[in-house]
């Protein structure tokens, strides 16, 4: 399966009308983005091939959710206090986003770097979907996003998920466990259902967005493996 | 977009909008305190004024940090903490919502600073319109001397600098004030704005103000000691005419 056919003649747009100014017929490096649940293998999967491409002499940079110097310490902030709405809660990763967007992927791809985004909108778009927040909405708001060369998408079971989160960490995220949306107290529960759920909404997207769904369930060599394989296609094409 | 009122809220909400200078935070001060001395139900809201977010949107103004991208969604952001937790709960509780500036200040500035008018737009339609919007519209160069006058010294993004309008920050404020009078004008029709002759004295305005407000609204369901209006089909009707005459015993 072809991840984003379109782009298979180095055809390159935003999928909406994008950033004033910005010329896409410049941006020659490559972006890849990398999706998935925590505890999916996704900053595993990022490390291996951020040393696989350097190591093959291509300039990477990484770019991630609430990693932004405008608002990433106060978003973090914010989550802490568990009292963010929907649409704040939306507004404030999409400004997040945007902040990378433009000051690091753009220019970046610009500079024909290979960029690795550890998740991109399209958790942005599943959580708030989720959360019931409007399809055409959120469309709108991420037209400003750049269209990847590569999505790919490890889906893991979220039984799986929970072992591998509690191993980790001997605990769940507030967050990840879904608990503002309430649909148990118990942590446990709220948390399988709400990656169900989320898994869902991926689905959902990938049939608009079209991203390669990897089976992260496998050992961790032999999904570098396969990933490893698809980039090489992608960076193939120009 | 409808009005709150069109949506069946109990509370309403009055916003006014212009220039920097054009008298409006005056003018809803002015209201505030009338209101509130008739026992209404009132909360003020200032723009860009989160708590949740103010620390990242000075941050960004200071580092000029901002882009026009981020800047509409920071601001955007700012908004919808302040709508979901506070205008929302207090408009479903029946109260007076006063607004310093409200969507229509984005849908302003954004635009000028270069984002699409339709992605604009389409971000903050979550938001209901209010039931009143007052258009402070003074002459660009009244807003201009009042401000300039008074705090000379301009900030970066107030002053359009992002804009490279001009090297010269009173010119570059000059410029990008005078194009976010033009989207006001433009958007008066269309959002049904009561505009204000921002250039007559302060006095005879809040008096415009007040009896427009007196006449739109029906105050006297506002007030403090007034119960929640219940949904008509539940409401008992010989409740409803003793409301009224205590309404009236009030008075």
């Amino acid at each position: 399966m072809s991840t984003v056919p379109e782009q298979k003649n180095g055809f390159r747009r935003f999928y909406g009308h994008g950033i004033p100014r910005v010329k896409v017929e410049e941006l020659a490096g490559k972006l890849i983005v990398v999706e998935g649940a925590d505890g999916s293998g996704r900053s595993t999967q990022i490390a291996r091939l951020v040393d696989w491409l350097e190591i093959g002499g291509h300039p990477t940079v990484q770019v991630g959710l609430k990693r932004s110097t405008l608002v990433s310490k106060e978003l973090e902030l914010a989550q802490k206090g568990n009292i963010l709405s929907r649409s704040t809660l939306s507004l404030f990763y999409a400004t997040d986003f945007a902040d990378q967007l433009e000051n690091i992927i753009l220019p970046a791809l610009k500079a024909g770097f290979i960029v690795l985004a550890d998740r991109y909108i399209y958790t942005l778009m599943a959580r708030d979907m989720v959360r019931g927040m409007d399809e055409g909405w959120l469309k709108n708001l991420y037209g400003i996003a750049i269209k990847p060369d590569a999505v790919f998408y490890l889906s893991v079971q979220p039984q799986e998920l929970v072992q591998r989160n509690l191993s980790k960490n001997a605990t769940l995220d507030y967050w990840e466990s879904g608990m503002d949306l309430g649909f148990s107290r118990d942590m446990f529960d709220s948390f399988v259902k709400y990656q169900t759920t989320m898994q869902g909404a991926f689905r959902k997207l990938q049939k608009t967005y079209g991203f390669t769904i990897i089976d992260g369930n496998r050992p961790v060599g032999s999904i570098t493996k396969d990933l490893r394989k698809k980039i090489r296609m992608v960076l193939a094409e120009k | 977009m409808k009005t709150f009122a069109e949506l069946n809220f109990p509370g309403r909400l009055i916003a006014v909008e212009g220039l920097d200078g054009s008298g409006k935070s005056t003018q809803i001060y002015l209201l505030k305190r009338w209101l509130e001395a008739e026992g209404i139900k009132v909360y003020f809201s200032e723009w860009n004024s989160s708590e949740l977010v103010k620390s990242a949107t000075s941050k960004g103004k200071k580092r000029e940090l901002l882009t026009p991208t981020t800047f509409c969604l920071i601001h955007a952001t700012d908004f919808a903490d302040r709508y979901e937790r506070h205008l929302l709960p207090l408009l479903r509780a029946g109260y007076v919502v006063l607004c310093d500036r409200y969507v229509f200040t984005a849908f302003a500035r954004d635009v000028v600073r270069g984002c699409l008018p339709e992605w604009v737009r389409g971000i903050y339609n979550f938001a209901a319109l209010p039931d009143i919007t007052f258009f402070f519209k003074t002459d660009l160069e009244v807003s201009l001397n009042r401000i300039l006058e008074g705090r000379p010294k301009l900030k970066f993004f107030e002053a359009g600098m992002d804009l490279r309008l001009s090297t010269d920050p009173y010119e570059s404020f000059r410029i990008f004030q005078g194009r976010i009078l033009e989207q006001y004008v433009a958007m008066s029709d269309e959002f049904k704005f009561v505009v204000m002759d921002a250039n007559q004295n302060v006095e005879k305005q809040q008096c415009v103000v007040r009896k427009l407000v007196g006449e739109k609204i029906e105050l006297r369901k506002f007030r403090r000691r007034s119960p929640l209006p219940l949904p008509p089909a539940i409401q008992p009707v010989e409740n409803k005419a003793k409301d009224h005459e205590e309404d009236l015993a009030a008075v």
